[in-house]
């Protein structure tokens, strides 16, 4: 299905609106700058691009769905052709790569502005496309797209004050916050905050609650499944994990892990610095931990399961239309058979009909030796190794326990990734398979 | 008199707001220690620690979209009958037919804003580091706070009685199916075959421990509208206090030493 008139004069309404609102957004910053008389050069580009914002509205709302500004449709069939897992895990990554490496550059006001406009821009004109638009607009997913902006904005005040803390760090000046630690009196200077506060998210929740109206469908019947059926938005990263391992470890034992692997994270993290300012450069080990395991392993999953997973929870391109009769090819292989038949060409260990339980245990340990093999180096070998070579000075510091904690947890929350490049290198689908028990890896 | 004065000076203001108009140093001071909601606070702080730069006030919020939750909750139990017959229609007739439509609104949108601030929040507190001693143990609280956090969403998914609804929470509840040990189809649940009876069944998993069923059926409805309006917010008010009492004695929000 492609955008067709119809529904483009249904978004022309909003887009118009949109475009105007963006408009409006850099005539302000224009005026700002303006008035401090800083940085007069970009008051006169943030005025420009208002004006074309203006322009863009007004094709919005010409009437004519010819009109509407939207992205060619090869550029659309290219995005959807080049987007699939694999691009778009390498993809993100790279993008956070970047972000972090050059964040001095990022951080920047004008920089940031910049990214934020075409990033706006890149939003409306992608929301001209019917297929875009039908996922990004229901009702439950709106909040997503509103969580991927505000963390952009808050990783941005946060790097911003971080990069200036460590500069004065670097210059043996204390953080920032330190030059503002007088006291004041909490009534009137914390009170009014968060009265302010409250009036604010209280007008925005009434916005947002006037115009968006909450979803409601068929009643219920547990005989009609719908296709794609789909967990709350706050779970798609969990439900992606499925992709890769089988639900008692997608869904039962990876959770706990990213629960007790939070709680324990101020006892793992023995690092005196960094406590109660903004920086990077003091706790650089926990601070890429943390925004691997927050970015890569949660956000970027749950924006890939709401919106690029549709029925049979294929992957779809932003611009793709969901249609149930896509089929994917599955030829994904365990490794005991890469092992035994395909490396060499013999057949599975098999035990014959009646055997004792010990002969069968034995045999399906034969069989998964393969697996057990990789998994205990992976477990029991990489922990000392590290010990002794990458982590030394933190097995030094830690002690046996809480090194082992850690290292371990490390491990598991690398158990992720790892198993997504083997599955799209390899075709790997279980390392270790041992269906007698209801146990795949 | 101005009738402002009047008001105040009355034997009934005094007897409710033990304290003068914070109008100057000394009163704004007793207020703080006076006043049931205020003593939450300290009476004076660092500048530092109410900036909004350093806490985006993340805490708060998500601490007021508690609060709206449970006021909309509230409200939306007046005409919200946990059974099958009314459940769905009562959320219709909420939309079409009772005054003040956007009740459901608020309720639900407030909840996905409560998660993403609860987020938010954790994430300034990572990125300040203000997990490490002495407050290693409120971020202990404020995981839980996190789980509950979602539990409470996900138990409020399933009350609509739509498709939208039960779909997502079979789903959800699936995993549970799976759990090492506990679920039946999950690996190593055959060790728990006591005299060859086998004890996990779908019938005794835990999944049927959270459904109260073998499937999303009515027992599901009711348990999960017992956790969702009174079971999880309960604890979820005791742990809030607990925390925010903890921010106080561990030396208020975290600050460079
Ligand atoms: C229902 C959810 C939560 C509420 C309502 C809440 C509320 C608050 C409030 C009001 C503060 C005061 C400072 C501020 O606003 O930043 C605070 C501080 C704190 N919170 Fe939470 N919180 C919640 C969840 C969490 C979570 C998920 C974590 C971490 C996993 C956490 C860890 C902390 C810590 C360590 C502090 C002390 C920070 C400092 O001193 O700088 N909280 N919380």
């Amino acid at each position: 299905m492609h955008s067709n008139g119809l529904f483009l004069k249904d978004v022309a309404g909003f887009l118009g609106s949109y475009y105007t609102s963006l408009a409006i957004m850099n005539a302000v910053a224009a005026l700002i700058l303006w008035q401090k008389k800083k940085q007069v050069g970009w008051a006169v580009v943030w005025s420009a691009v208002a004006g074309v914002m203006m322009v863009l509205a007004s094709l919005a709302l010409s009437g004519s769905a010819a009109w509407v500004p939207s992205l060619p449709l090869s550029v659309r069939n290219l995005v959807n052709s080049l987007s699939g897992p694999v691009n778009y895990t390498a993809g993100t990554t790279a993008l956070f790569a970047v972000l972090f490496i050059f964040r001095k550059f990022f951080v920047q006001p004008m920089v940031a502005w910049t990214v934020l406009n075409v990033a706006l821009l890149l939003m409306g004109l992608s929301m001209a496309d019917e297929n875009f638009a039908s996922i990004v607009m229901k009702p439950d997913n709106v909040p997503i797209v509103g969580l991927v902006f505000l963390l952009a904005f808050f990783t941005w005040v946060a790097t911003s004050q971080a990069v200036v803390n460590d500069e004065r760090i670097a210059r043996g000046l204390p953080p920032m916050e330190k030059l503002n630690d007088e006291k004041v009196l909490v009534w009137p200077d914390l009170v009014y905050t968060e009265l302010i506060c409250m009036v604010g998210v209280t007008a925005f929740l009434l916005v947002w609650a006037i115009f968006l109206q909450a979803p409601l469908e068929e009643p219920a019947s547990s005989v009609k499944t719908p296709n794609p059926s789909k967990a709350p938005w706050y779970f798609l990263g969990l439900q992606e994990m499925l992709v890769y391992f089988d639900p008692w470890y997608a869904g039962v034992v990876l959770p706990s892990l990213v629960v007790v692997g939070l709680m324990a994270m101020p006892y793992l993290d023995f690092n005196k610095k960094g406590n109660g300012y903004y920086s990077i450069e003091e706790r650089k080990f926990s601070y890429l931990v943390y925004q691997f395991g927050f970015f890569e392993l949660w956000i970027t999953l749950i924006i890939l399961g709401t919106f690029l997973r549709g029925p049979n929870w294929n992957f779809f391109g932003p611009f793709e239309f969901w249609s149930p009769y896509k089929v994917e090819v599955l030829n994904n292989v365990d490794l005991p058979q890469m092992f035994w038949v395909n490396l060499l060409d013999r057949p599975l260990p098999r035990v014959a009909a009646g055997a004792s339980t010990l002969t069968q245990v034995g045999t399906i340990l034969l069989r998964e030796a393969p697996g057990l093999v990789v998994m205990g180096a992976y477990l029991l070998l990489l922990p000392p190794l590290l010990a002794v070579t990458a982590f030394r000075s933190y097995y030094a510091k830690m002690g046996f326990i809480r090194y082992m904690v850690m290292v371990n947890l490390m491990l598991l929350m690398l158990s992720l990734p790892l198993k997504m490049i083997l599955r799209w290198t390899l075709n790997l689908k279980y390392i270790i398979s041992i269906p007698e028990f209801s146990l795949n890896f | 008199m101005a009738i402002g004065e009047i008001v105040r000076n009355s034997q009934i203001w005094k007897s409710i707001f033990r304290h003068p108009m914070p109008l100057d140093r000394r009163n704004r001071i007793v207020v703080m220690l006076t006043n049931f909601f205020l003593h939450l606070h300290p009476v004076s702080i660092k500048k530092q620690g109410i900036a909004l730069s350093f806490t985006w006030c993340m805490g708060g919020v998500t601490f007021f979209l508690f609060l709206v939750e449970t006021v909309t909750g509230v409200l939306l139990m007046f005409y919200y009958r946990p059974t099958l017959e009314w459940a769905y229609n009562d959320i219709l007739a909420l939309r079409d037919v009772t005054s003040l439509g956007i009740l459901r609104e608020l309720h639900r949108w407030g909840a996905h804003a409560m998660v993403i601030t609860t987020w938010l929040h954790m994430y300034r507190v990572f990125l300040t580091g203000s997990y490490k001693p002495p407050r290693e143990f409120n971020w202990v609280i404020g995981v839980i706070l996190l789980l509950l956090t979602l539990l409470l969403s996900f138990t409020g998914y399933l009350l609509p009685w739509d498709q939208l609804a039960i779909w997502a929470i079979t789903v959800g509840s699936n995993m549970a199916r799976a759990s090492p040990i506990l679920g039946y189809e999950g690996p190593g649940q055959q060790l728990l075959t006591i005299g060859g009876i086998d004890m996990i069944t779908d019938g005794s998993d835990a999944r049927f421990g959270l459904l109260g069923a073998r499937f999303v059926g009515e027992e599901t409805l009711n348990r999960f509208y017992v956790l969702h309006c009174i079971a999880i917010p309960l604890a979820t008010a005791l742990l809030l206090a607990i925390h925010f009492w903890r921010v106080r004695k561990d030396g208020g929000i975290s600050g460079p030493l």
